[in-house]
C-alpha cells in the first residue's frame, strides 16, 4: 500500500495504447516478482493485457499471471478464453504455449477445462504439443488428485508415443502421478530402452530410475545363486571387468560355470539365465556412463549397482570416480553414494584408491567423506598408504581431525594386523599439543582397549596421567571409565586418580562426575580396603550436587554397594552389576545398509526417507511372465523387432530432412530422431570399414539390440539348446523365439504357469525384530510348487538380521501341528551376519485347513515360538483346464457344493482385469479361458488332496456381479467365498 | 489433499552476505523465511564452500549450489535425485555467464527480466525444459549494448520475434537458419595438471583433466569428424549430447553435428596410471627453531620435461602457520605479497627462464613467546604453458559433411595448472614417521614412547 502511488503509474502505462510503455511497465513489475515484492494490486490491469500483440509483453503478462492467479481467482478466469483460443490456433508453437500457461494457472475452477484441453494435446499431431501435454499432467494432479484415473488413460495413451521429445516427460508424468502402475510400462519397456540415448538428458535421468523399479518387479536377481555364497565368492571377477564386452562374455561363462556348480550344492536351484530385456537395458544404459551430465552417469550408476551381476558392475566405478572432478556439491553427492557402494563391493574402487586421497584444498565435508571411503577401502595390503594418507595433510581442520581420528580407530578394529600400530599412533598422538587432538585420541583409544585390556595396562597407566592436563570433559569421562573398568591391571594408579577426582570433584562437569563416581564403586567393590573413605567421600559429594541425575546415581549406587541390613538381593551381586565383561563397541561405518535405499536418490543422501520415495522393491523369487513385454507386431513393426530390411529404413531417412516440420506429420511416427543420432552412417563411410559381414554386424548392433540379444543368449545356451539355437539367425521367427528363450522350458499340462499377483506377494510377520532380540522374521506364500513334496504349501521366510552381532543356526524344532499336519524344515542356516536378510523356503503340509502350524524356530541361544497361519486362498494351487472341463466339472459339484454370492463390486474394482487381479490376489488360482467377457472364471486344487476349486465371477450392469465357489470340500468353500467377496467389495 | 510436489520448487539467490536478491516459483509460492535454515547453516559453515548442498527442513529440502560467491538455493518438496538438482542449478549459473558475460550479482540485478525470462523457459512446473544454450538464445536474445540502447528508444524487445522451432528439431542442440559469410571451427584443447608432489619431488598422484572447447560458426548443418592421433588416450571420456557414442565405441572418431556457437565438445581424464610427466619442480626448505621467535624460508623453482614449451603465468601460493607475524623474503623476480591477516603467502613469479631459476628467500618472523609452528606449509602453484596439451593428445583431421562450402579450421592447445601442491617435509601429527617406523621394526616397545612424554 505505501507503493501505491507508484503502482498507480505503472497502471497507467499498462493503460496505454503505446507497447513500449506496457513492456517498460511489465519490466518494472516482473522486478518486483523477483525482488518478492508485492505486486498483487496490479492485476486487473495486467490481465487486460493478456491478448497483447507484443510478444514479450506477453509472456511477461503470463509470468504474471501465473505467479498471482492462485491469489486472484476470479480475476484470473477471465484469461481463460485467450489460452482457449490459442488451444486451436494451427501453429503448434501457440497450441504448446497456451497449454503450458492454461495448465500453470493453479484455479480449481478450470480444472475441467484443463482436463479437456490436456486430452486433446495428447492426441496433437505436434509431438511438441504432446510433450507439452504430459508436461500439464503433474500440474493437473496437484491441483485436483480426484483427475488421478483420467490422467492414467492420458498416460497410458501417451506412454505408447514413439517419439524421444514426450517420453521424458510422460515418464516424469507416471511417476508423480502412478509410480505403482508398473503394468502400464510392460508394453512400452522394449522402446524405452531403445530410446533412450537420444532422449534429452533430463528424461534420461527419470526414465532410467524408473526402469531401475521397474526391472526389480520383473527380472530375477542376476547374482541369485551368489546370495547365499559368501561375499567374498564374487570378488575376484570385480578387477579389470571394464574390459570389452567379448572378454565379459567370457568371464561370464566362466563365472556362471563355477556359481552354477556351488550354487548346486547348497541349495538346488535352476541355473540363473537372465531374461534378454534385463540385458537390453543394461546395455542400453551402459553408454550413457560417459554423458557430460552428473545426473545421468549417476542413474546408470546406480542401475547397475541395483541390477547388474556382480561381475559387470565394475564399469561404473570409472564414471563415479570422473564425476569427482566436478563442482564440489557434485562430488559430495558422488562421495556419499561411493560410500554406500564401497562397504558392498570393495573391490569396484580399489583401482582408484589414489583418486579418493585428501587436499587440504578439499572443503571439510569433502574431506570427511573422502575419508570415508578410503576407510571403507582399508585392507591389509593397502592400509600403510592409507594409514600415511591420514596424516600426509593439514590439520587446521578440527571436524576433520576427530573424523580422522575416528577413521583410524575404525581401521585397526577392522584389520587386526594393523591394530597395535593404530594404536601406538593414537598414545603417541596423546601427546599433541592440541588438546581436541589428545581428546579424540581418548574416546578412540577407550573402545580400541576394550578389545584386549589385559595387554596394554601400559597404555591405561599413560592414560591417567593424562588426567592430570587434558580438559576436554569427554576425554576425562572416557580415561575415568577406562582405568574404573580395568581397574585390575592398573591397582596402584587407580585409587590414586580416584584421590585426585574427588579433589576436583565439584568443578567437573556432569559426564565427568559420574564416571568419577562410576570409578569410586568399582574400585569400592575390588579394593574396598583402600578405597572406602574416598568412596564415601565422593558420594557425598554427589548427594548435594545440583544435577538430580548425579544425585540419583549416588543414591542409587550407594544402595547397591555399601551392605548395610536393609540393602536388598541386589547388593549381592553388585561385582557382577558394575564389572561384567562388557562387549568392545563396534566400530562401523554410517553408511552401511545404506543401500536399502535406491542410490542416487534424496532419501538415500539423507538416510532418511523423503516424500514421494518410491521403494525400491526386492527382486522376485520367481520371474513374471517376460510375454507381457511382448508388442504386437500387425501395427507398424515395432523398433525392437528387427526391422527386415535396413534399405527401407534408408529410404525413410533420405526424404525426411532433419527439420521435420511435425505440422504436416500424420500422426506420431517411429522416432526419426534415433535414426539420425546414433545410425551415423550417413554419408561418413563408416560402412566401408572393417571387413564382410562382421562389420554388417556391428551396425546393425545399434538398430536392432534384442536382435543381438537372442544371439547372446544363444550363446549361453549353446550347449543345452542346440536346437532353439538353429532356429535363432532367421529374423521372421525373432518373435517365436524369443518366447522361447524367456519361458520356462514346455512344462506337462498337469503342473501349470504358476500365477503370480502382478502385485507384490503379501508378506506376514513371524517373529518382530524386538521380540527376536534384532532378528526379524517373515514369511510369504511364494505360490511356488514345493518340489520336495507336492502336497505340501511352500512358505518363503525372511531373516533379517539387524542386531549388531552374527546370529547363528537357524533352525526350526519342537513343531506342534494337528494331527496329519507335516512340515518341512528349510535347511539349517550356519551364520546369518548382522545386517544381512536371508531367504529360505519351508513345506506345510496344511490337511487343507486353515489351523496354524506351531513351531519353534532356533537360534544358537533363542527360542522362538512362532505359527504360520495360512489365508484360504494359499490351501490351493492353480490348474489348468479348458472351458468346457470347466463347465463339466462345475455341473458335478452341484447343491451343498456350491455357494452362490450376489455383490456389488467396488468402484475400482469394475472392469475384468480388476476382478482378475484381486481374484487371483485372494486365491492361488488359475484363470479359466471363458468366451464372454462378463464372466470370469479361475480353477484350482487343495494342495493336499487334491479337491477341485472352481469359482466364477458374473459380472451385471452398475457393479452387480454374482460369485459362484463349487468345491466338495465345503468348508474350504465357504471360507473361500467370504475372502473373495471381501477382495472384491473392498 | 495437497500432494508434495515434485522437481524444483522455487529459486533463492543468496549473496555472501546472506541477503536474498532474487526469488523465483515454479508452483505456488514458499515464503522465503524457507532460507533461514540455510543461513544458519551458513553461519555455522567455517567457510563459504562448507554450507552442506542438501539441507532438510521440516518441510522442505534446499539443494544449493555456490558459484561465484552466489549460492543458488533450490527448494525441493519431495524426493528428487540430489545430483539432478545441482546439475541444473550449475546449468543455469553457465547459462548466466554465456549470457551477461559474468555471474555476478550485479550482473543478474541489471539483467533480471532476462534472467526471469531465461528461469520461465528452463523449467516448466519444476522440470528442466529447454536447457540447451542454442533453443535459449533462440528463446531470447542474450543483451547486447547496441540492442539495450535500440530498446529503450523504440522499445523493440528481447524475446525472439519468430517462434523458436529449434524446441522440434530432431538436433535440439542446433538451432535452424544459421549463416555466417565466415565460416569457421576452432577448437581448444585444455588440459590442467592435478598432482600432489611430495618434498623429494617424487609424485603422489598426478592427472589430467582435459576439455576440447569448441567454436564453431558454420551455415546450415555440418556433420563435422574429428580424429586424434592418439585416440587410445581417451578412455575416460564424457560427451556432449550431440557425440554419437556408437561411432565413438567402434571407431575412436568424433562425429557430431555441432550446436551453433561456444560449447564443450568432451572433456576427459587421464590417470596417473598413465605417467604424466611433470613440468616444473619446486625445491623449499622452511624451518622453525624451538624457541626462536625468527624462521627460515627458501623457494626455488624450475622447469621440468616441458617439450620446450615456457611455462608462463607462474604463481606460487601457501598459506602459512598461525604464528607467523610477518615475513622478510626477497624474489629474485617478480613480486610477492603476504597478507598478516590470512597469513596468505603468495608470490606472482610470471615467466621463468630456465637459463636464471627463480628464488624466494629471507626470514619470517614468528609471535614472541608462541611455541613453534606445528605444522608446515603447502605450496601451490599455478602456471600455463601454451602451444602444448602435457598428455600428448594430438587432433589429426576435423572433416565436414553435409555443406558444400570449405570452412576454416583452427586447433589450439593449452596446459595449466589444476591443483597443483607440494607437500612439504613433516607435516601433520608426525604419524607417518611413526607408521613408516613400525612397519620396518615390525613392533616396538612401548615404553619409548611414553618416554618421550
Amino acid at each position: 500500500p505505501s507503493s501505491s502511488p507508484r503502482h498507480d503509474d505503472l497502471k497507467e502505462m499498462l493503460d496505454s495504447n503505446k507497447d513500449s510503455l506496457k513492456l517498460e511497465a511489465m519490466k518494472r513489475i516482473v522486478a518486483m516478482i523477483a525482488r518478492g515484492k508485492n505486486a498483487s494490486d496490479l492485476f486487473p490491469a495486467v490481465v487486460k493485457n493478456v491478448a497483447c500483440k507484443n510478444i514479450e509483453v506477453k509472456k511477461l503478462v503470463y509470468v504474471y499471471l501465473v505467479r498471482y492467479a492462485e491469489e486472484q481467482q476470479d480475476l484470473a478466469l477471465l484469461s481463460i478464453s485467450t489460452f482457449q483460443r490459442g488451444l486451436k490456433d494451427p501453429n503448434q508453437l501457440i497450441r504448446a504455449s497456451a497449454l503450458r500457461v492454461l495448465s500453470s494457472i493453479r484455479v480449481t475452477i478450470i480444472v475441467p477445462i484443463m482436463m479437456l484441453a490436456i486430452k486433446e494435446a495428447a492426441s496433437d499431431m505436434s509431438p511438441y504439443v504432446r510433450k507439452t501435454a504430459a508436461h500439464a499432467i503433474p500440474k493437473l494432479y496437484s491441483l485436483d488428485p480426484e483427475q488421478k484415473d483420467c490422467l492414467i488413460e492420458v498416460i497410458e495413451k501417451l506412454l505408447a508415443d514413439k517419439t524421444t521429445l514426450v517420453a521424458g516427460s510422460v515418464v516424469m508424468a507416471f511417476e508423480e502421478v502412478c509410480p505403482e502402475r508398473i503394468d502400464l510400462i510392460h508394453k512400452n519397456y522394449r522402446k524405452l530402452c531403445n530410446l533412450l540415448i537420444d532422449v534429452e538428458e533430463w528424461g534420461q535421468v527419470v526414465i532410467i530410475n524408473m526402469l531401475t523399479r521397474y526391472a526389480r518387479t520383473q527380472f530375477l536377481n542376476p547374482n541369485m545363486n551368489e546370495s547365499l555364497l559368501e561375499e567374498g565368492g564374487g570378488e575376484k571377477a570385480f578387477y579389470g571387468s571394464d574390459n570389452d564386452d567379448d572378454t565379459d562374455d567370457e568371464e561370464d561363462k566362466e563365472e556362471k560355470e563355477k556359481k552354477k556348480t556351488e550354487a548346486t550344492a547348497i541349495v538346488k536351484r535352476k541355473p540363473y539365465v537372465m531374461d534378454p530385456d534385463h540385458r537390453l537395458l543394461l546395455r542400453n544404459t551402459k553408454p550413457l556412463l560417459q554423458s557430460r551430465n552428473a545426473a545421468v552417469v549417476m542413474a546408470v550408476a546406480q542401475l547397475y549397482f541395483h541390477l547388474a551381476p556382480k561381475a559387470e558392475v565394475g564399469v561404473i566405478a570409472k564414471a563415479l570416480v570422473r564425476l569427482m572432478r566436478s563442482h564440489s556439491e557434485v562430488q559430495y553427492v558422488v562421495l556419499q553414494n561411493v560410500a554406500t557402494m564401497s562397504i558392498k563391493r570393495r573391490g569396484m574402487f580399489e583401482p582408484y584408491l589414489k583418486s579418493f586421497y585428501i587436499r587440504s584444498t578439499d572443503p571439510t565435508q569433502i574431506k570427511v567423506l573422502k575419508l570415508e571411503v578410503l576407510t571403507n577401502l582399508a585392507n591389509e595390503t593397502n592400509i600403510s598408504t592409507i594409514l600415511r594418507e591420514f596424516q600426509d595433510d593439514h590439520f587446521n581442520d578440527k571436524d576433520f581431525v576427530a573424523a580422522t581420528i575416528q577413521a583410524i580407530g575404525r581401521c585397526a578394529t577392522n584389520i587386526g594386523e594393523v591394530r597395535d600400530t593404530c594404536l601406538n599412533g593414537l598414545v603417541q598422538l596423546l601427546s599433541n599439543r592440541d588438546e581436541l587432538v589428545v581428546a579424540e585420541s581418548v574416546v578412540v583409544i577407550k573402545k580400541l582397549l576394550q578389545m584386549q585390556p589385559e595387554q596394554h595396562s601400559d597404555i591405561i597407566k599413560h592414560m591417567a596421567k593424562l588426567t592430570d592436563n587434558i580438559q576436554v570433559p569427554m576425554a576425562r569421562a572416557s580415561i575415568l571409565w577406562l582405568i574404573g573398568e580395568y581397574c585390575e591391571h592398573v591397582p596402584k594408579i587407580a585409587p590414586d586418580v580416584l584421590r585426585k577426582m574427588a579433589k576436583t570433584f565439584t568443578n567437573e562437569e556432569d559426564i565427568v562426575k559420574l564416571q568419577i563416581i562410576n570409578l569410586a564403586a568399582k574400585l569400592y567393590l575390588t579394593n574396598s580396603k583402600q578405597t572406602k573413605l574416598l568412596t564415601q567421600y565422593v558420594l557425598n559429594l554427589a548427594k548435594y550436587d545440583q544435577n538430580y541425575d548425579i544425585r540419583d546415581r549416588a543414591r542409587f549406587i550407594r544402595q547397591l554397594i555399601v551392605p548395610t541390613d536393609k540393602s536388598g538381593a541386589l547388593s549381592k551381586y553388585a561385582k557382577k552389576l558394575f564389572l561384567a565383561l562388557k562387549p568392545a563397541p563396534v566400530l562401523e561405518s554410517p553408511f552401511k545398509d545404506r543401500d536399502h535405499f535406491q542410490l542416487g536418490s534424496l532419501s538415500h543422501l539423507l538416510n532418511a526417507k523423503a516424500g514421494g520415495y518410491q521403494v525400491l522393491p526386492d527382486w522376485p523369487e520367481a520371474a513374471p511372465d517376460p510375454s507381457v513385454r511382448n508388442v504386437e507386431v500387425k501395427e507398424s513393426v515395432p523398433e525392437w523387432t528387427k526391422c527386415s530390411s535396413r534399405e527401407k529404413r534408408k529410404e525413410k531417412k533420405a526424404d525426411k530432412p532433419f527439420y521435420s516440420d511435425s505440422e504436416g506429420e500424420s500422426g506420431p511416427t517411429e522416432s526419426a530422431d534415433s535414426d539420425t543420432a546414433s545410425g551415423s552412417e550417413s554419408g561418413s563411410g563408416s560402412e566401408e570399414s572393417g571387413s564382410g559381414s562382421e562389420s554388417e554386424e556391428s551396425n546393425e548392433e545399434s538398430e536392432s539390440a534384442s536382435e543381438e540379444d537372442e544371439e547372446e543368449e544363444g550363446k549361453k545356451k549353446k550347449k543345452n539348446v542346440e536346437k532353439i539355437k538353429a532356429r535363432k539367425p532367421v529374423p521372421e521367427t525373432c518373435l517365436a523365439v524369443h518366447a522361447v528363450f524367456t519361458q520356462p522350458p514346455p512344462l506337462p499340462v498337469s503342473v501349470p504357469q504358476t500365477i503370480i499377483p502382478s502385485g507384490n506377494l503379501k508378506t506376514y510377520e513371524l517373529l518382530h525384530r524386538i521380540t527376536g532380540e534384532g532378528l526379524s522374521v517373515e514369511y510369504c506364500f511364494s505360490r511356488q510348487p514345493f518340489s520336495p513334496d507336492p502336497h505340501m504349501v511352500a512358505v518363503k521366510i525372511q531373516f533379517t538380521n539387524s542386531a549388531t552381532s552374527e546370529a547363528k543356526s537357524l533352525h526350526v524344532e519342537d513343531a506342534k501341528l494337528q494331527s496329519g499336519m507335516r512340515i518341512k524344515e528349510f535347511p539349517e542356516i550356519e551364520v546369518l551376519p548382522a545386517g544381512e536378510t536371508v531367504s529360505v523356503v519351508m513345506g506345510i503340509d496344511f490337511c487343507d485347513s486353515t489351523q496354524a502350524a506351531n513351531f519353534q524356530l532356533c537360534t544358537h541361544t533363542r527360542k522362538f515360538f512362532v505359527s504360520i497361519q495360512p489365508p484360504v486362498g494359499e490351501l490351493m494351487m492353480p490348474i489348468f483346464m479348458t472351458e468346457n472341463e470347466f463347465k463339466k466339472e462345475q455341473g458335478q459339484l452341484m447343491g451343498m457344493n456350491e455357494i452362490t454370492e450376489k455383490l456389488t463390486l467396488e468402484e475400482k474394482c469394475q472392469g475384468e482385469h480388476a476382478v482378475v487381479q484381486r481374484v487371483t490376489t485372494a486365491a492361488n488360482l488359475s484363470r479359466v479361458p471363458c468366451g464372454s467377457d462378463k464372466e470370469c472364471r479361475f480353477a484350482g486344487k487343495t494342495v493336499t488332496s487334491g479337491s477341485l476349486v472352481l469359482v466364477s465371477v458374473v459380472t451385471k450392469e452398475d457393479g452387480a456381479a454374482q460369485l459362484t465357489v463349487n468345491c466338495e470340500k465345503m468348508v474350504i468353500g465357504t471360507m473361500l467365498v467370504k475372502d473373495i467377496l471381501q477382495a472384491l467389495t473392498q | 489433499m495437497q500432494l508434495p510436489a515434485k522437481m524444483i520448487h522455487s529459486l533463492f539467490l543468496v549473496n555472501s552476505s546472506g541477503d536474498i536478491f532474487l526469488e523465483k516459483h515454479w508452483k505456488s509460492v514458499v515464503s522465503r523465511s524457507v532460507c533461514d535454515y540455510f543461513f544458519e547453516a551458513q553461519e555455522r559453515a567455517s567457510e563459504p564452500e562448507n554450507v552442506p548442498p542438501v539441507i532438510p527442513t521440516p518441510h522442505h529440502y534446499l539443494i544449493s549450489v555456490l558459484r561465484h560467491r552466489i549460492y543458488f538455493v533450490a527448494v525441493i518438496q519431495s524426493e528428487v535425485p540430489p545430483l539432478f538438482v545441482i546439475e541444473f542449478l550449475h546449468r543455469v549459473v553457465d547459462t548466466f555467464q554465456d549470457y551477461f558475460g559474468v555471474c555476478t550479482e550485479a550482473a543478474i540485478k541489471d539483467n533480471v527480466v532476462v534472467v526471469y525470462e531465461l528461469l520461465e523457459e528452463m523449467l516448466d512446473n519444476g522440470f528442466p525444459l529447454a536447457t540447451e544454450s542454442n533453443i535459449l538464445k533462440e528463446l531470447i536474445k542474450p543483451p547486447t549494448i547496441l540492442r539495450t540502447v535500440v530498446n529503450t528508444i523504440t522499445g523493440s524487445t528481447n524475446v525472439g520475434e519468430q517462434l523458436p522451432t529449434g524446441q522440434l528439431s530432431v538436433v535440439p542442440w542446433r538451432r535452424t537458419g544459421v549463416k555466417y559469410t565466415n565460416n569457421e571451427a576452432y577448437f581448444d584443447v585444455v588440459e590442467e595438471i592435478d598432482a600432489i608432489i611430495d618434498k623429494s619431488g617424487s609424485t603422489i598422484t598426478a592427472e589430467i583433466q582435459g576439455v576440447i572447447d569448441a567454436c564453431v560458426k558454420l551455415t546450415g548443418m555440418p556433420d563435422l569428424t574429428l580424429s586424434f592421433m592418439n585416440p587410445r588416450l581417451l578412455d575416460d571420456v564424457s560427451f556432449h549430447p550431440c557425440v554419437r557414442f556408437k561411432r565413438w565405441e567402434a571407431e575412436r572418431i568424433l562425429s557430431f553435428i555441432p550446436p551453433d556457437g561456444n560449447f564443450r565438445l568432451l572433456s576427459y581424464h587421464v590417470s596417473c596410471q598413465n605417467l604424466v610427466a611433470i613440468p616444473v619442480y619446486v625445491k623449499h626448505n622452511i624451518t622453525f627453531r624451538e624457541g626462536s621467535s625468527q624462521g627460515r624460508f627458501e623457494l626455488t623453482l624450475g622447469p621440468k620435461q616441458t617439450m620446450g614449451k615456457g611455462l608462463e603465468a607462474v604463481l606460487i601460493s601457501s598459506q602459512l602457520p598461525r604464528g607467523v607475524l610477518n615475513t622478510n623474503l626477497n624474489p629474485s623476480q617478480g613480486t610477492y605479497n603476504f597478507d598478516p591477516v590470512t597469513k596468505l603467502l603468495s608470490w606472482d613469479v610470471g615467466k621463468i627462464n630456465p637459463q636464471k631459476l627463480p628464488s624466494l628467500k629471507g626470514s619470517m618472523s614468528l609471535q614472541a613467546g608462541a611455541s613453534k609452528p606445528d605444522e608446515n606449509p603447502t605450496i601451490n602453484i599455478q602456471f600455463k604453458i601454451q602451444q602444448s596439451a602435457l598428455s600428448g593428445l594430438k587432433v589429426n583431421r576435423l572433416d565436414m559433411y553435409g555443406e558444400k562450402y570449405k570452412p576454416f579450421k583452427g586447433i589450439k592447445y593449452m596446459t595449466k595448472a589444476g591443483k597443483f601442491q607440494v607437500l612439504p617435509a613433516g607435516t601433520g601429527l608426525g604419524f607417518k614417521k611413526i607408521i613408516q617406523y613400525k612397519y620396518r621394526t615390525k613392533h616396538t616397545s612401548l615404553q619409548e614412547g611414553l618416554n618421550t612424554t
